[in-house]
């Protein structure tokens, strides 16, 4: 069973999230989208994206780059202060990412509202996975204390065996259950993105930056229209 | 000097008689699928009045358009990061119900109602939830005024140019006067929706200036709609994506004039070609208020000019191009007679559709006899004007009077000499003689006289040649589409996941 949870699965998720996502955007483009609903409703949006993105796009951030660098991150994490201060603001994150998911679930629940009837049962699959996820990963933070310095030791080793094609999962099978769960939940949320809107993540305009303001686009630039080939089409 | 090519509009308000019949062959033909039911493309608004989305004018509210600061043009909407940092959350995005909650009706019950003693009545409603509603707005709510002068007092318009006073003096009820306002889509040459853009989705197309959404770059970042000025990009909340209107560029590469255009029952619309020079599009956008207007004219280029002409075939515009912009009814109204200006050009986008502004009704008097008698003191009647020179100003010049008052004057001219020839009883001299203060000619007389009363199609719009399908057949091989559902866009335009 472990084995299939932290060898097989993962594979799977992964594989299908990079070749889904890939071929989604080259033959499906037209379904890419943020799928914005904020037209349809504006004030519940506000109390529960903002929140929501910056809780979780900073956790999601701290989480990707102890796991790219872990030897940084520990270092980061070596001193007590540093520890604490670091534990407590991801606690006071995923709160903050908790309290803006709750509002968008809430704001998508009432059968008569307008947002309701542009939710898709994926959007609805999609917030109950993120609920659990960032409940157990609270709940971890709170009762599994220090995860950032445990999870340098348990988690990481084990992404970078999977990353270089040779599986160790020792390091994760022996973990509490409840983080066992929140590992798994992690891979299925990725195995969800091809197939959801989270699509929009890997779409972040930050070209957007340095590009020029205006857009213009020529259908012949380059290609001579001569006066024979207009000729033949009047 | 870069010479470029573009399909621009001319709305002459005089003739708009608010039937919103544009409106409807728009919506018939692009936008009655789910999530777009609310977009109006083309809409008709009653001026003075909200407008729609209500009170769309107002950018301290929207922050639509461009402003210059230490002479540097700048999205009103902020800069580059505050815009990604805003992104999960735009501020600055109106919502449905800005625009309205668009509905239908139990049809059903009319038909399936058992005999009772009332009469069965069709209950509204909403096109999104299907659950029955309350009708509280629609796209042009304030039509004529709406039986209320709420609407028209909120006017941003109004508000900036008359006091209280002024304003209720305004609706007493034989001062009473309002013009319609049809909307579509500018096509400007500086777009602020292409610029406010994160993904850079939104272009402008190089040969004509059409400005297109790419749905497939579309990722619904939703910021085009807040950029807009116009509020002429509309979110698709079924889709995800920004949709606009497309100036109806399948029918204008068949050579056929836009739906709205085609069916306009006033024959107010008028499509042609004008030639610009892209180099100074940043420079005329960043002159200061009042010579925005004059800084427009003047970026359009005289199709006539041999140096432009062997500067524009050398800049890739097409000699057929060329033809076309020497015989654009837009480039008389705009740039030959100087009758035609652009909504708001304050907002700094540099519109490609001009209005003349309406004559009637804003100087009409009623004697007793219920006629309609011109003033002998010819443009006196400017000063006592029912709606204020100041209004149409803050419309279509950015505030300066004068230049509003040079094209009035320029009408009225028209008028009293036509009436001075048909009609007989202004006498020639003076008919002359107000031709002479409005600096017409009578020949410019005679033909504006042509193009507005009597002008057949082919005169109203000059559909220049887009070549499209000399572009594709020499880009791409016909036969790679016959095997599928035809050119272009071959997947259904269904939301994701
Ligand atoms: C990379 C930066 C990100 C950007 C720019 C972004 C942007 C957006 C936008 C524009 C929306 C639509 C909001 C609306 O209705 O108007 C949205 C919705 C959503 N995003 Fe993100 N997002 C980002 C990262 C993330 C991350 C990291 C996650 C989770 C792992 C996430 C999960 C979601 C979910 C679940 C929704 C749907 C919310 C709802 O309407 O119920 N996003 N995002
Ligand atoms: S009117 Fe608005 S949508 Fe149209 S081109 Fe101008 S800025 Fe863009
Ligand atoms: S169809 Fe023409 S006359 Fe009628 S509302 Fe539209 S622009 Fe005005």
């Amino acid at each position: 069973m472990d084995g299939f949870l932290f060898i097989a699965f993962p594979y799977i998720a992964l594989i299908l999230a990079i070749g889904v996502g890939i071929y989604r955007r080259r033959r499906r483009p037209y379904t890419y989208s943020s799928l914005s609903s904020q037209i349809l409703e504006n004030r519940k949006l506000f109390w529960g994206s903002v929140p929501w993105h910056y809780g979780i796009t900073l956790i999601l951030l701290a989480h990707l780059f102890a796991a790219l660098f872990p030897g940084l991150a520990g270092w980061v994490l070596g001193g007590r202060i540093r520890l604490l201060v670091l534990e407590l603001t991801g606690i006071a994150l995923a709160f903050y990412a908790l309290f803006g998911l709750i509002v968008l679930i809430i704001r998508r629940l009432p059968s008569n509202s307008r947002v309701r009837h542009a939710t898709s049962y994926m959007d609805g699959i999609l917030l109950g996975f993120f609920l659990i996820q960032v409940a157990t990963g609270l709940g971890i933070a709170i009762f599994e204390r220090w995860g950032s310095l445990w999870y340098l030791r348990t988690a990481v080793p084990w992404f970078w065996s999977l990353v270089k094609l040779h599986p160790e999962i020792a390091t994760v099978t022996s973990l509490p259950g409840i983080v066992k769960l929140h590992f798994v939940l992690g891979f299925a949320i990725i195995l969800l993105f091809p197939f959801s809107r989270l699509v929009h993540l890997v779409m972040f305009p930050l070209q957007y930056l340095w590009r020029p303001y205006q857009v213009v686009v020529w259908n012949r630039r380059g290609r001579k229209v001569t006066a024979e080939s207009t000729e033949v089409m009047r | 000097m870069n010479v470029r090519s573009q399909v621009s509009m001319v709305f002459h308000l005089d003739k708009c008689i608010g039937c919103h019949t544009c409106s409807l062959a728009c919506k018939n033909l692009w936008t009655d699928r789910p999530g777009t039911e609310y977009m109006w493309w083309n809409n008709v608004e009653t001026k003075p009045g909200t407008g729609y989305p209500t009170l769309y004018e107002d950018q301290e509210q929207y922050h639509g358009g461009w402003v210059v600061e230490d002479g540097k043009l700048r999205l009103k909407l902020g800069s580059r990061p505050t815009e990604l940092v805003n992104i999960s959350f735009n501020p600055r995005l109106p919502t449905l119900d800005d625009y309205y909650e668009p509905w239908t009706y139990h049809y059903k019950e009319l038909i399936e109602a058992g005999p009772g003693d009332d009469q069965p009545v069709a209950k509204p409603i909403s096109m999104i939830t299907g659950e029955e509603m309350e009708i509280e707005a629609g796209p042009n709510w304030d039509d004529d005024l709406s039986g209320s002068p709420i609407y028209a007092e909120n006017d941003p318009n109004l508000r900036k140019v008359m006091n209280e006073e002024e304003r209720r003096q305004f609706f007493e009820l034989q001062q009473l006067v309002y013009f319609y306002l049809p909307r579509i889509c500018n096509h400007c040459l500086n777009p602020s929706c292409v610029a406010a853009c994160p993904s850079g989705a939104i272009y402008k197309r190089g040969e004509d200036g059409i400005v297109l959404v790419s749905q497939e770059k579309c990722q619904g970042w939703r910021m085009c709609v807040s950029g807009c000025p116009y509020k002429k990009v509309y979110f698709n909340w079924n889709t995800g994506k920004a949709e606009k209107c497309i100036l109806c560029y399948p029918r204008l590469e068949t050579g056929q004039a836009p739906a709205c255009m085609h069916s306009c029952v006033g024959k107010i619309r008028y499509l042609g070609v004008l030639l610009y020079d892209a180099d100074r599009i940043e420079e005329t956008a960043s002159k200061p208020d009042a010579e925005l207007v004059d800084a427009q004219r003047e970026i359009i280029l005289d199709p006539f000019d041999p140096k432009i002409i062997r500067k524009a075939l050398a800049d890739g515009v097409d000699q057929k191009v060329v033809d076309a912009a020497q015989r654009s009814p837009v480039y008389k109204y705009v740039k030959a007679w100087r009758l035609a200006l652009p909504l708001h050009p304050e907002w700094r986008t540099l519109p490609m559709l001009f209005y003349v502004p309406p004559l009637l009704p804003v100087t009409a008097t009623l004697t007793a006899q219920g006629r309609h008698e011109l003033d002998p003191n010819f443009f006196s009647s400017l000063e006592s004007a029912r709606m204020p020179v100041r209004y149409m100003a803050s419309l279509f010049t950015a505030g300066d009077e004068r230049m509003v008052i040079t094209v009035y004057k320029k009408l009225l001219a028209g008028r009293i000499f036509k009436r001075a020839q048909t009609v007989g009883d202004i006498p020639m001299e003076r008919a002359s003689q107000a031709l002479e203060e409005a600096q017409l000619t009578e020949r410019e007389v005679e033909e504006i006289y042509h193009l507005t009363a009597l002008a057949a199609f082919e005169e109203m719009f000059v559909i220049p040649p887009m070549l499209r399908e000399v572009a594709i057949q020499m880009g791409v091989d016909p036969h790679e589409f016959q095997e599928e559902r035809g050119a272009g866009f071959v997947q259904l335009p269904a939301r994701g996941l």
